[in-house]
């Protein structure tokens, strides 16, 4: 009964993507969900919404974003052609913004009258901000203590922008827990609010509605390629956390099996350290967050508290269909640890003139090593999800770790 | 099979009495305690206990009980050590009890393990809250051959059409969430659940309990009129935080929502 129609990649009724995803939730929020799926369908999906949209991506996000031929990285890397996307030029800096306007535009249009988000590096909590502002609507944001501390700039940004930050005191004070008190919100508002989930997590239909609003990046991608080499990539790499950046690229592509997808996970201190954020790579089947997915669990079930540098993808799960794609082989997957980040973050600075968030530098770790092996002439496009002003305090605490090299580490089934 | 919540419920309605069921989390500060605290809860006359299963991520309880999850956590509580703690109290009660948790773990377990195991230690039932009517599957045919009761969760945004969805797969009763929230809210329960609960109790022979944010004996008379029983958790989980040795005042709490319930 629960079989997603492969090759269709879309879900079935149920939001299951394979054996993952699905709506794991308290009884009270199934109506809600209900409720958004079918603005979703009607609403998100018609010429109307869609040239609203359009209009607010256009002059407000500033897209298209530059998709931009590195020239002295592809020429490091040994003839490969580099394209980087660069979704860190997208306004507040990252592409958390393409989301935000469409979920905070639906959620108007469905009469919701405050907005609620949950955020990690806090992104996806100035994208929430952001959007909440531009349409007139009161925003809280739930954020992770340890993460409020390590990400204070965008803490300024959001309350700025007129959002109520709630620090969150439970668990290990991350996006995890973040997220868990943002659907407690939820559950206690639910008439009122509508949760903006910043990722291609949680339960059906979020993971279908962030990679709808997020594919822009794919579907810009894949016009502005054809433009300048007159033929699709043969490779597309993304870093992965939930994944909405990666499904965001990869998703307009994935009906073309030539395109190689490769994404990054987090990997921490190592993998055998047991801290990293890698859980495609090292996760199991198991339900977080209201979605069947790859989690990270102890041999009890309860979820294992993530270690990356980078906030963004610190997180124990991951979006439904990436497992999804990872189990069908449709989907290639590596980690890059915390060192080699930093390294590709002074590098990619360096090499190219971009400062990438530490998030993105988990996609250039992979390539320096892997675009190395590619034949002269491959087409690359890497996903510059966002850019790295807000990652300046860490970087300057491991100004050491920068100057030396870090090494990717492989993932072997 | 067993078949202790039907006859608990069927006893207290020939007796004209409403069912008082209360939720202590397991583990929590440890096992021993956590069998002294349900021992008390008997002896003070709670018809069904229900026994929270820890979980690090419990997205449907407020601060009280997320707390308690954390403590039992801390004390290596796993859901092995839950059903000996089931088999120990079965040697001397045959009061129905009913494990209350998140889906994870008891995949992790091994979902049919984990009903032949809940079955063999003398678990009764089971309440998910994050494994809605959609997802019911995943434990059913399980459940359905162990003969423990998959007790569904209705709420108030639960409309009339899902209410018979909702009332046709539970088992056991149907557990009403009384507000729109979080375990242990302070918010009071709308008009819109008071309607539903006479709904329910009109259109059909299945006992509904009502839950969430009850606390005082004043609210448990008044919920209980109209309902089959009440639970009651975060109450019991907040004397069980601020006292060493809580068994008298469990007892003592238990007496009096018991009696409250009764009267009317």
């Amino acid at each position: 009964m629960k079989n997603a129609r492969d090759k269709n990649y879309m879900p079935d009724s149920y939001g299951y993507f394979g054996e993952y995803g699905g709506r794991f939730v308290p009884e009270t929020l199934v109506a809600a969900l209900k409720e958004l799926e079918k603005g979703f369908r009607h609403i998100a999906r018609s010429p109307s919404f869609r040239s609203e949209l359009s209009h607010y991506l256009k002059y407000y996000v500033g897209r298209p974003t530059p998709l931009y031929f590195a020239e002295r990285m592809s020429a490091d890397l040994g003839g490969a052609k580099v394209y980087l996307k660069r979704e860190d030029l997208a306004h507040t800096g990252a592409h958390k913004i393409n989301n935000t306007v469409g979920q905070v535009l639906l959620a108007k249009k469905l009469g919701k009258k405050r907005i609620i988000a949950e955020t990690g590096a806090g992104q996806h909590g100035v994208a929430t901000a952001t959007a909440a502002a531009l349409f007139g609507l009161p925003c809280e944001v739930y954020m992770g203590e340890l993460d409020v501390k390590r990400q204070a700039l965008n803490v300024d940004r959001m309350r700025l922008l007129g959002t109520k930050v709630v620090p969150v005191y439970s668990g290990s004070m991350t996006l995890k827990d973040a997220m868990n008190e943002a659907i407690r919100d939820w559950v206690t508002n639910v008439e009122t609010t509508h949760y903006v989930i910043g990722s291609v997590a949680g339960p059906h239909p979020y993971p279908e509605i962030v990679r709808y609003f997020q594919s822009v990046i794919g579907t810009e991608a894949k016009r502005q390629i054809m433009e300048a080499e007159h033929r699709l990539p043969d490779v597309l790499i993304a870093c992965i956390g939930g994944g909405s950046n990666s499904m965001g690229l990869f998703y307009p592509f994935i009906k073309n099996d030539e395109v190689k997808l490769i994404g990054v996970e987090a990997g921490g201190l190592g993998i055998k350290s047991g801290k990293h954020g890698a859980s495609l790579t090292a996760g199991e089947k198991g339900v977080l967050h209201g979605t069947m997915t790859k989690i990270l669990m102890d041999r009890d079930g309860q979820i294992i508290n993530p270690h990356s540098i980078s906030a963004g993808l610190d997180y124990p799960g991951v979006g439904p269909e990436l497992s999804h794609l990872h189990d069908t082989g449709r989907l290639k997957v590596f980690t890059a640890n915390d060192d080699a980040v930093l390294s590709a973050t002074s590098y990619l600075s360096k090499t190219e003139g971009i400062i990438p968030a530490l998030e993105s530098a988990h996609a250039i770790a992979c390539a320096r090593t892997y675009v190395k092996r590619l034949p002269k002439n491959t087409v690359v496009i890497i996903n510059i999800s966002g850019r790295g002003d807000k990652d300046m305090d860490i970087i300057r605490e491991n100004i050491d770790l920068i100057n030396n090299k870090g090494r990717l580490k492989e993932y072997h089934d | 099979m067993t078949d202790r919540i039907k006859n608990t419920f069927g006893a207290l309605a020939e007796r004209g009495e409403k069912a008082f069921i209360a939720y202590i989390m397991a583990g929590d500060p440890d096992m021993n305690k956590t069998l002294v605290y349900a021992r008390a809860l008997i002896q003070g006359g709670a018809d069904i206990i229900e026994l929270g299963m820890p979980f690090s991520d419990p997205i449907a309880d407020g601060p009280t009980i997320q707390q308690a999850a954390q403590r039992a956590l801390q004390s290596k509580t796993n859901i092995s050590k839950i059903f000996a703690l089931v088999r120990t109290l079965r040697k001397t009660s045959g009061i129905p009890i009913v494990l209350m948790g998140y889906i994870n773990p008891v995949l992790k377990y091994g979902t049919k393990r984990f009903f032949e195991d809940a079955a063999r230690s003398g678990v009764d039932g089971l309440i998910l809250p994050d494994l809605p009517l959609e997802e019911i599957d995943h434990v059913k045919e399980y459940a359905v051959q162990s003969g423990i009761d998959i007790i569904l969760l209705a709420a108030p945004t639960s409309d009339r059409k899902r209410l018979v969805e909702l009332l046709r797969h539970t088992r056991g009763f149907l557990y009403y969430i009384s507000m729109t929230g979080v375990t242990g809210s302070q918010k009071k329960m709308g008009h819109a659940a008071f309607e539903s609960i006479r709904w329910i109790r009109k259109n059909t022979q299945k006992p509904v309990a009502v839950g969430f944010g009850i606390s005082t004996p004043r609210q448990a008379k008044t919920i209980a009129a109209l309902a089959d029983g009440i639970v009651v958790g975060s109450a019991f989980v907040k004397l069980i935080e601020n006292n060493k040795n809580a068994s008298a005042r469990i007892a003592a709490l238990t007496r009096s929502l018991k009696s409250a319930v009764n009267i009317h």
